[in-house]
């Protein structure tokens, strides 16, 4: 235990120590994006009735930036360690591979709360009402960070180069969150679109999280859940199984 | 009594590069032990499969009796390594990197041990001096101290003096001897063979992965029979003598015997052509030409 706790304090102070670029940085974003698209849309727009668009927003681009940072937190950990030598002093040391990946998870998770607290703070100003069901904005907060902090603990593992997680950042992470009803209803859609939208799990993340806000969504909390749910279990699962045959680690 | 290292038929391929081939030797409680061989032998394979950061395609190796694979837990809990690349978290301090690195092991009040070693490092002064900002002498200390923040019973240390000061050098290497009279096992790999010399026990050679000697350091000297010997003669030497001539030393001049018996032979020859010796001196061999030698393909 005292490993992973370790661990994860190092982890957590590896962000916090640069929290201008991992916390400050992607509120700032979110608040460009909630000023400009009000700006923008508030006037044609009304997604659900009775919620304005700005109000819409702001679960939205909370998530996305829950899900990006939590992403961002362990891959680049990994991969800087790898890159620098540094991971060897984890490798060399008896962390189990559960308490490796637990408190790189952990970390991740932390940080994405850290980054969406802050981003609601900061947008709730443009009109945010009272959430509606805060448990399930918990629950959501909590898994969609954990989904992609383990997708960014594989992706960490998985690249060699600086270059290769950039690759699948851009390619990979960021359409999956931008095309994932953000900014818009997926209701909105064509048919088709709609149709490739509810394969996104980050979809359900963001569709779920609003459920928590605003009491109504695209799609039932419950099956936003399971999906969410089974897309963490199934990711960490893989990112346990990486580390513990030591997949591009061990060699 | 259970060896510290005991390294059994170890095999690892890289694709079809054989970097350890059918490896064998242990290394018993508290040995003082070199591992030597040029660059490419395998020492820092050997090195990586003992402490987990490489799994080996066969073979076994046991750390204090835990398997590397099977026990993993258990043996890099026993064993504590100075890798050979200088490597550091630029986030933290040395002290914070002590600390972390004593967690990962399940140490949490360490502060004593962590303020000995960095006492006995010479790192006192810069605990809280952030990473980056070290000499790579320093960051080598840490590294050192690093390996040892769990008390490991049996220390491997790749290279630890590569491209480090005499001051360090010789600093470390008293703090490492004081370990080994302290009960702990010793393995160092090191291109200074002067060091091995002076340090260990005993000494295994790794030539392209395989173990081609694994001897007492004094029986690995006294293997190789070549003797140089240095005389100083009242005439110049006989023409029987020259094949044996390497080279002159002022008024000496130095015969390579192929072994030392053969001393009996050059003085009778001497006599015969009614040359006195004046002095006569035996070069002893120090581990670098024995080392030489072998890596030249012959054997010891």
């Amino acid at each position: 235990m005292q490993g992973f706790y370790t661990l994860f304090r190092k982890e957590i102070l590896r962000f916090w120590k640069v929290a201008f670029q991992t916390v400050a940085a992607p509120v700032l974003t979110a608040l460009m994006y909630q000023l400009i698209f009000s700006h923008v849309m508030a006037r044609h727009l009304e997604v659900y009735p009775g919620i304005s668009y700005t109000a819409f927003l702001i679960p939205g681009l909370a998530m996305m930036s829950m899900t990006q940072n939590a992403f961002a937190n362990g891959s680049s950990s990994l991969i800087q360690s790898k890159i620098t030598g540094n991971i060897v002093f984890l490798l060399l040391s008896p962390l189990g591979p559960l308490q490796f990946f637990a408190a790189y998870l952990a970390a991740a998770i932390v940080r994405g709360l850290v980054v969406g607290a802050g981003v609601i703070a900061i947008t709730a100003w443009f009109g945010m009402p009272l959430p509606q069901a805060p448990l399930w904005i918990f629950a959501f907060a909590v898994l969609g960070c954990g989904v992609l902090g383990a997708l960014g603990i594989i992706a960490g593992i998985w690249a060699e180069k600086f270059d290769q997680l950039a690759a699948f950042q851009n390619f990979i992470i960021l359409p999956l969150t931008f095309l994932s009803g953000v900014f818009y209803s997926i209701d909105s859609l064509p048919p088709l679109w709609r149709a490739i939208s509810h394969l996104n799990p980050v979809f359900y993340m963001i569709d779920g999280f609003r459920y928590g806000f605003f009491g109504q969504a695209d799609v039932s909390p419950w099956l936003a859940l399971a999906v969410v749910g089974s897309s963490f279990v199934l990711l960490s699962s893989l990112g346990l199984w990486m580390i513990k045959v030591g997949y591009k680690l061990r060699h | 009594m259970t060896p510290a290292i005991e390294i059994q038929s170890v095999s690892k391929n890289f694709g079809t590069l054989k970097a350890l081939d059918d490896v064998s030797f242990r290394v018993e409680a508290g040995e003082f032990f070199a591992l030597l061989g040029p660059n490419g032998a395998g020492k820092t394979t050997l090195i990586s499969a003992m402490a987990g950061l490489s799994r080996q395609t066969s073979g076994h190796i046991r750390i204090l009796g835990h398997d590397t694979i099977s026990a993993a837990y258990l043996a890099r809990k026993t064993l504590g390594v100075v890798p050979q690349e200088l490597v550091f978290d630029p986030f933290l301090s040395v002290r914070e990197s002590l600390r972390f690195q004593s967690g990962y092991f399940g140490l949490k009040h360490n502060d004593d041990w962590l303020d000995e070693l960095l006492e006995k490092l010479g790192l006192s002064d810069k605990a809280d001096t952030n990473m980056r900002a070290l000499s790579g002498g320093m960051k080598r200390r840490v590294m050192v101290a690093q390996a040892l923040v769990h008390r490991p019973p049996v220390i491997v240390l790749d290279e630890p003096t590569a491209g480090v000061d005499v001051e360090l050098r010789q600093s470390l290497w008293a703090f490492v001897r004081e370990l080994n009279q302290a009960g702990h096992t010793i393995v160092l790999t090191t291109h200074y063979l002067e060091e091995a010399e002076a340090l260990c026990n005993r000494i295994a050679m790794l030539k392209k992965g395989k173990l081609i000697a694994l001897e007492d350091k004094t029986k690995l000297l006294a293997h190789s029979n070549e003797r140089d010997v240095s005389f100083k003669l009242s005439a110049a030497l006989p023409d029987a003598l020259l094949p044996l001539k390497v080279r002159d030393e002022g008024q000496r001049v130095v015969l390579r015997l192929p072994e030392i018996a053969r001393i009996e032979q050059v003085l009778a020859t001497l006599r015969e052509a009614r040359i006195e010796v004046r002095e006569m001196t035996v070069i002893e061999t120090d581990l670098e030409s024995v080392f030489v030698h072998m890596m030249q393909g012959g054997k010891a």
